[in-house]
C-alpha cells in the first residue's frame, strides 16, 4: 500500500475515532439570573462551548434565588442535583454545612490540576465564600455592595447642591428633609433593609453583626445587632418615617420604583441597580458612598457584599469535576469579568479584571460606577467587615425586617425591635447548629 | 322500584374502583404519609444528617408565639374572606336572577373574575393599592389618608381579604344563581298572591331553600381561604408588616420552601391537616344536621 494512503487512512480513523470521542460531557449550571443578567450567563456559556470541545456547559434557570437552591437541594435528595448551582449569599452557611454534598472550589481546581492562585481574587468578594482560613469555598459570581444613588434634579429642586450628596447620616437626614421640604413624597429610602441598614450598616462602622466574627469562625454565633449604635440608627429612620424624611418602601427591590418615578430623592441599594437607574430613570443621578455617623470611632470601615456565588454539587463523577475547573478557570478570566462588570454593575472577582477596567477608562465614562469597588477595598476588613455567616440567614433577615416595620410603624421602640430580633435571630441559629450536627 | 345495579361478583367492581384508588393513594395518601413521617423528623436541607425526633418539632411549634399568632391571623382572615365572598356573591345572584333582559351577559362578566388565578388576582390589587405605583392608593393618599399596607398591618390584612374574597364571589354567584334556579316558582309566587313583600318573600322563602348551597359554599369557601390564598398573599404581603398577614399555610411553605426546615414545616402541614379534618367533621356532623334540604 502506498504510504501516502496509509496515512490517508489512519487520519481518517483517527478523525473518526476522534469524532466520536468528542461528544462533550455536558455540565448542567442551574441559576437564578433574569433579564440582561441571563443573557449574559448564556452568552458566557455559549462562549465557552464554543472556545473548547470537550465540555458542555448547559444554563438552566430555576427561578428566584431560593427557589434554585430549593431545587438543587431537592435535586440532590433525589439523586441527580446539577453540576453547578448558583446560591444567594444568605445561603451559605447551609451550603457550607452539607459536607459531602458539595464540592468546595480549592479542592476541585487542586484535583483538577487547574492553576488557581486565591490571592488573585478580591479579598473583599472571596473572604465571604471563603473558610476562617482562606480557603474558598464556592467561586464569587454576582457580587454587588449597597450605595447611595440621589437624584441631581429633586437636589436642585429642594436648594441643595446637586453635586454635593451628604457623606453622613446627620447630613442625609438633614437633606431628606429639605427634599419633603420641596415636595418630594419621600426624602429617602431603601432597598434590601436589612442587609443595607443592619449587615452593612454594622460592618460600614466596624461593629460586629454577631460574635464569632459575625458567624465567619464558627456555628455557634450569636446575633448582636441590639448594641446602642445599630438602635440609635434604627430610633432615627423611625423618627424620620414619621415625616417620611425617610420612607419605608418594602423588604427588598419594591422600593427602587419610587425612585424611578422621581418620589423619593435618595436611595441606598445594591450597586447592581446601576444599570436599572441609568436605564429607566429620567433625571441625571449620582452614585455615592454610604453615609456614616461621625461620632463612630473607625467608621467608615468597608462594605460587605452581597449577591450570589456558584456551588459545585458533591458525587459527580472526576471528568465532570474536570470540565467544571476549566469553565470556573474561564469565567476569572479577565475578559468575562470585564464584561460582566460593567455591562451588569456586579463587582469584577478578580484584582486583574478591576485593574483592567480601571485601564480601560471606563470608571471616567461612567462616573460613580467605581464607588462601590472603593468602598469595599477602601480599608483592609476586620473581623466585623470581612463578611458574614449565619445559618437560617433567609429566616433572620426577615424577621430583622418584621422588626424593623415594627419600629418604622411606632408599633416598637427601637430597642424592643433590636432585641426581639436578636432573641427570635438566635433561636433560629441554635435551630440550625443543631439540625446540621 | 329498586334502581341500584348490583354486580355479579367482586372483581369486576374492583377492578372499575382501582384506578380511582390508585390515584387517591399515589396523590393524596402517600404524600400525606410523607408528611407525617417527615414531621417527627429533624435534620439539615440535604438529608445528610437526618434523625428521628419524637415530638419535638410539634413542641417547638407550640411553644412559637408566632405560631400560636399565626392561628389567630388565619381565623380573621378565613372567616373575613368566607363572609365577603358569600355575601356578595348572594346579593348579585339574587339580582341576576331578576335581570329580564341581557342576563346573559350580566352573568358572563360576573363570572370573570373566577377566571383568574389567586397569584394574578393578587398581583392586580397590589398594582392598584401598593403605596409605590398604586392608582388607587396614590388617590388614597392624596385625600388625606396614610395608605401604606407596607408598614400598616391591618390596612395589609384589608386588602389581602379583598383580593381573596373578590376572586371567590364569581364562584359563589355561579352557585347561588343556580340554587335560586331551583326554587320552584310557584312557592314564591304563592307567597306574593299572600301579601308577602319581596324581603319577606326572601328571607322566609327563599334563604331557607338556599340552605344547602350556603352550607356547601360555607365550606369550599373556607378551605379556599385556607389553602387556595397563598397566591394572593405571596404577592400582595409575603406576610409582612411583621407577621400580619401570615396565614398557617403561607408559614408551611415559607418554612419549608424558604427556611428549608423540612421537620417544622411538616409538623405544621399535619396540625393544618387535622384542623381541616377536624372543621369538615363539625359541619357535616353538627351543621349539615340542622340544614333543610328541599
Amino acid at each position: 500500500m502506498h504510504p501516502k494512503i496509509l496515512a490517508g487512512a489512519a487520519a481518517a480513523f483517527f478523525a473518526l475515532a476522534g469524532s466520536a470521542a468528542a461528544d462533550p460531557v455536558e455540565l448542567q449550571w442551574w441559576h437564578a439570573m433574569t433579564a440582561v443578567n441571563g443573557d449574559r450567563v448564556n452568552q458566557i456559556a455559549a462562549d465557552f462551548n464554543k472556545m473548547q470541545s470537550d465540555y458542555k456547559v448547559v444554563p438552566v434557570f430555576k427561578g428566584s434565588y431560593a427557589e434554585t437552591m430549593t431545587a438543587a437541594i431537592a435535586a440532590y435528595r433525589a439523586g441527580n442535583a446539577p453540576d453547578i448551582v448558583q446560591v444567594f449569599e444568605v445561603g451559605t452557611a447551609t451550603m457550607m454545612a452539607a459536607k459531602g454534598a458539595i464540592k468546595p472550589v480549592y479542592q476541585l481546581m487542586a484535583d483538577a490540576g487547574e492553576p488557581f492562585d486565591p490571592s488573585a481574587y478580591l479579598p473583599a468578594v472571596t473572604a465571604y465564600y471563603s473558610t476562617a482560613d482562606g480557603k474558598m469555598l464556592s467561586l464569587p459570581f454576582n457580587s454587588s455592595t449597597p450605595v447611595v444613588y440621589w437624584n441631581k434634579d429633586a437636589f436642585k429642586k429642594a436648594g441643595l447642591d446637586p453635586d454635593t450628596p451628604p457623606k453622613t447620616w446627620p447630613e442625609t437626614f438633614a437633606a431628606a428633609k429639605k427634599l419633603r421640604a420641596a415636595g418630594l413624597n419621600c426624602g429617602f429610602t431603601s432597598a434590601w433593609v436589612s442587609w443595607v441598614q443592619i449587615e452593612n450598616f454594622s460592618a460600614w462602622h466596624n461593629i460586629p453583626i454577631g460574635t464569632k466574627a459575625n458567624g465567619l469562625e464558627g456555628a455557634d454565633t450569636e446575633l448582636e445587632i441590639n448594641n446602642p449604635t445599630v438602635v440609635r440608627h434604627v430610633a432615627n429612620l423611625a423618627e424620620a418615617q414619621k415625616d417620611k424624611s425617610f420612607d419605608y418602601s418594602g423588604r427588598t427591590t419594591e422600593p427602587e420604583a419610587r425612585f424611578l418615578n422621581g418620589d423619593c430623592g435618595m436611595i441606598q441599594d445594591s450597586s447592581a441597580a446601576y444599570g436599572l437607574f441609568s436605564k429607566s430613570l429620567k433625571a441625571p443621578f449620582g452614585v455615592t458612598e454610604l453615609p456614616y455617623y461621625p461620632d463612630v470611632k473607625g467608621a467608615p470601615q468597608n462594605s460587605i457584599i452581597g449577591g450570589a456565588s456558584l456551588w459545585v454539587m458533591g458525587g459527580k463523577p472526576a471528568e465532570h469535576y474536570k470540565g467544571v475547573a476549566k469553565f470556573f478557570a474561564y469565567l476569572s478570566g479577565i475578559p468575562v469579568q470585564v464584561k460582566w462588570h460593567e455591562d451588569t454593575g456586579y463587582l469584577p472577582i478578580t484584582k486583574a479584571a478591576y485593574a483592567a477596567t480601571k485601564a480601560s477608562g471606563f470608571y471616567e465614562q461612567h462616573p460613580g460606577t467605581e464607588t462601590a469597588l472603593k468602598q469595599m477595598t477602601g480599608k483592609p476588613p476586620t473581623e466585623n467587615s470581612r463578611g458574614l455567616r449565619f445559618g437560617n440567614l433567609v429566616q433572620i433577615r426577615d424577621i430583622i425586617a418584621e422588626d424593623l416595620e415594627a419600629a418604622f410603624s411606632g408599633k416598637e421602640s427601637a430597642k424592643a425591635a433590636m432585641d426581639d430580633a436578636v432573641k427570635r435571630g438566635n433561636a433560629l441559629l441554635r435551630q440550625f447548629q443543631r439540625n446540621t450536627q | 322500584m329498586e334502581r341500584r345495579v348490583v354486580f355479579a361478583g367482586w372483581l369486576c367492581p374492583a377492578v372499575l374502583l382501582l384506578p380511582q384508588m390508585a390515584v387517591t393513594l399515589v396523590f393524596f395518601f402517600w404524600p400525606a404519609g410523607q408528611a407525617v413521617v417527615q414531621s417527627f423528623r429533624r435534620g439539615d436541607a440535604f438529608g445528610l444528617a437526618t434523625r428521628f425526633a419524637g415530638i419535638e418539632n410539634f413542641t417547638q411549634l407550640f411553644a412559637d408565639p408566632n405560631y400560636l399568632a399565626s392561628f389567630g391571623v388565619t381565623a380573621l382572615f378565613s372567616l373575613s374572606v368566607a363572609v365577603l365572598a358569600l355575601a356578595p356573591g348572594l346579593l348579585l345572584a339574587v339580582m341576576a336572577d331578576r335581570v329580564v333582559r341581557g342576563a346573559a351577559l350580566y352573568k358572563t362578566v360576573l363570572l370573570i373574575p373566577y377566571a383568574i388565578a389567586p397569584a394574578i388576582a393578587g398581583v392586580l390589587w397590589m398594582f392598584l393599592f401598593n403605596p409605590a405605583i398604586g392608582v388607587l392608593a396614590a388617590g388614597l393618599n392624596r385625600a388625606g389618608l396614610d395608605w401604606n399596607y407596607l408598614l400598616d398591618g391591618p390596612q395589609a390584612m384589608l386588602l389581602v381579604i379583598l383580593a381573596a374574597a373578590w376572586k371567590q364571589i364569581s364562584y359563589n354567584f355561579l352557585f347561588f344563581l343556580a340554587g335560586l334556579q331551583a326554587i320552584p316558582p310557584s312557592l314564591i309566587e304563592a307567597s306574593a298572591i299572600d301579601g308577602a313583600s319581596p324581603r319577606r318573600r326572601f328571607w322566609t322563602i327563599v334563604f331557607p331553600l338556599l340552605a344547602p348551597t350556603s352550607f356547601f359554599l360555607l365550606v369550599v369557601n373556607i378551605v379556599y381561604a385556607f389553602f387556595d390564598t397563598f397566591g394572593v398573599i405571596h404577592n400582595v404581603t409575603q406576610g409582612g408588616p411583621g407577621q400580619a398577614t401570615e396565614i398557617l399555610v403561607y408559614k408551611v411553605w415559607y418554612d419549608g420552601v424558604v427556611g428549608l426546615d423540612l421537620g417544622g414545616s411538616a409538623a405544621q402541614s399535619v396540625v393544618l391537616m387535622a384542623i381541616v379534618v377536624a372543621l369538615t367533621g363539625i359541619q357535616f356532623r353538627f351543621i349539615e344536621r340542622r340544614v333543610h334540604y328541599a
